[in-house]
């Protein structure tokens, strides 16, 4: 783990360092240039952490998917404590994609919030979160719990698909890859980068993907601890 | 007894006790009426888009679906017949009684929405009769089939009424988007196969739904 914890400081550090303080300019000669782009200009820096955030939040989601479903197959409760520390992660990474995605659309859009379809996909994964929790505290004992959380996260990640891969395509949107876009979009698509922004952009993903495993490791260490306790106390 | 006739069999248990009590379609019916007036009102003698009614049609739908549908389990689990249910049906039978009994709920409420619509707003008007009709059955359908697998989730929950339409939120609004615009379409009178892509949305997620659901059920019924 600490090989985790160790990369993933260096990576983000390295994508916040080179993410805020390569300049922009309009014609870039060097590796240490990035090109001002029509519309955007500075605030195109914000791609270096806000698309990490919104990653990290479907990876929190897949977690807790992943970890409901062996669950399910082996009723081990030490699951269904990987599955709820996964989703509490996702569901602070979503709130910060929210946010971050949301003050950058007030400077580039115009307004806080526009219903484009990928701020509808985000606010339903945070709808599922929401529920998510909502249901695990309205059920009383735990293997029931664990059970049903388990059945609606997979219920949840069934229709994933429509809301992100289908709904952004068939109904227009300012995102990238949005009906009528025709160089195609994230995640099935090519990206409309220079290397070297491209660069950055991919160690900051990895860099946000190693730290919510450190995160997610920790939780789980925590929770099976307080789990402990919990059943040595009865 | 074969697959086919127990389901029958819950389907024709659970629409008798319907019949004696009256509770559901009563209530249903009432929610529908409160929920138009309350548009009615709002709205007054305005000239209203064919969008803003296609999306209070399903507005009222879902809303309506959502006070009603989730009785097929919690009443079950209300009256303590739940273990006796256990008892006699295997998860699967149980399943696909408890979902043709909400889909033909979910089929009288859509209908009795469209006639209530059809008299009350003169904008109201079905262009496109094909269009019109699929849409509302396959969402119908798509309705029902969410409204099962979630009422039989949270009947084991302490806060059932609040609780069903968080859940199913999330999950049914892929196909509330799709519906609302392939309603828009019927109302427009545009043809066939300019909703195609939307009628392949709707069938696709109804299958997922149900397949999925069907495979989940026994882990939510069996303790």
């Amino acid at each position: 783990m600490s090989v985790v914890k160790y990369s993933s400081i260096a990576f983000i550090t390295f994508a916040i360092l080179a993410g805020i303080a390569i300049p922009m300019v309009p014609q870039p000669q060097s590796w240490l240039e990035f090109p001002i782009i029509p519309g955007l200009e500075d605030k195109a820096r914000n791609i270096f952490f806000h698309v990490p955030m919104a990653w990290t939040s479907v990876l929190g989601f897949i977690f807790a998917l992943f970890y409901g479903f062996r669950y399910l197959l082996t009723k081990d409760f030490d699951y269904d404590i990987k599955s709820v520390s996964s989703a509490g992660l996702g569901m602070m990474f979503c709130i910060l994609a929210t946010i971050t995605g949301s003050i950058w659309a007030k400077f580039s859009w115009g307004s806080f919030w526009n219903w484009d379809p990928r701020e509808t996909s985000i606010f339903i994964l945070l709808l599922i979160y929401g529920a998510y929790f909502a249901l695990r505290s309205a059920l009383g004992s735990d293997e029931v719990r664990a059970r049903l959380a388990a059945v609606y996260s997979i219920i949840a990640g069934m229709t994933a698909p429509y809301y992100i891969f289908i709904t952004p395509r068939i109904v227009g949107g300012l995102h990238p890859g949005a009906k009528g876009d025709t160089t195609g979009s994230m995640p099935l698509a090519q990206l409309h980068m220079t290397l070297n922004m491209g660069f950055v952009f991919f160690i900051g993903i990895i860099g946000f993907s190693l730290f919510f495993l450190w995160l997610l490791n920790l939780r789980i260490r925590i929770a099976q601890i307080e789990y402990q306790i919990s059943k040595n106390k009865m | 007894m074969s697959f086919i006739s127990s389901t029958l069999a819950v389907v024709s248990k659970d629409v008798r006790s319907e019949l004696r009590t009256r509770y559901a379609m009563n209530a249903l019916l009432m929610f529908v009426v409160t929920s138009v007036a309350t548009i009615l009102f709002a709205l007054r003698e305005d000239e209203v888009s064919t969008e803003v009614l296609s999306g209070m049609f399903w507005v009222v739908i879902f809303f309506t679906a959502m006070s009603g549908l989730s009785r097929i389990f919690v009443s079950e689990e209300e009256r303590g017949t739940t273990m006796t249910l256990k008892l006699v049906a295997s998860p699967s039978v149980v399943y696909f009684g408890k979902l043709i009994f909400n889909c033909g709920l979910t089929l009288t409420l859509s209908s009795a929405v469209t006639i209530l619509y059809l008299v009350v707003f003169p904008t109201f008007i079905i262009k496109s009769m094909v269009v019109f009709a699929s849409t509302v059955f396959l969402g119908s359908l798509g309705f029902a089939a969410t409204a099962t697998i979630i009422a039989a989730i949270i009947a084991k929950a302490n806060t059932k009424g609040t609780l069903y339409p968080v859940l199913s939120f999330p999950i049914l609004i892929p196909l509330l988007i799709t519906v609302m615009k392939s309603t828009t379409r019927a109302l427009d009178g545009e043809i066939f196969n300019e909703a195609l892509g939307e009628f392949q949305m709707l069938t696709s997620y109804l299958m997922i739904i149900i397949v999925g659901s069907y495979l989940l059920f026994d882990y939510i019924w069996k303790e």
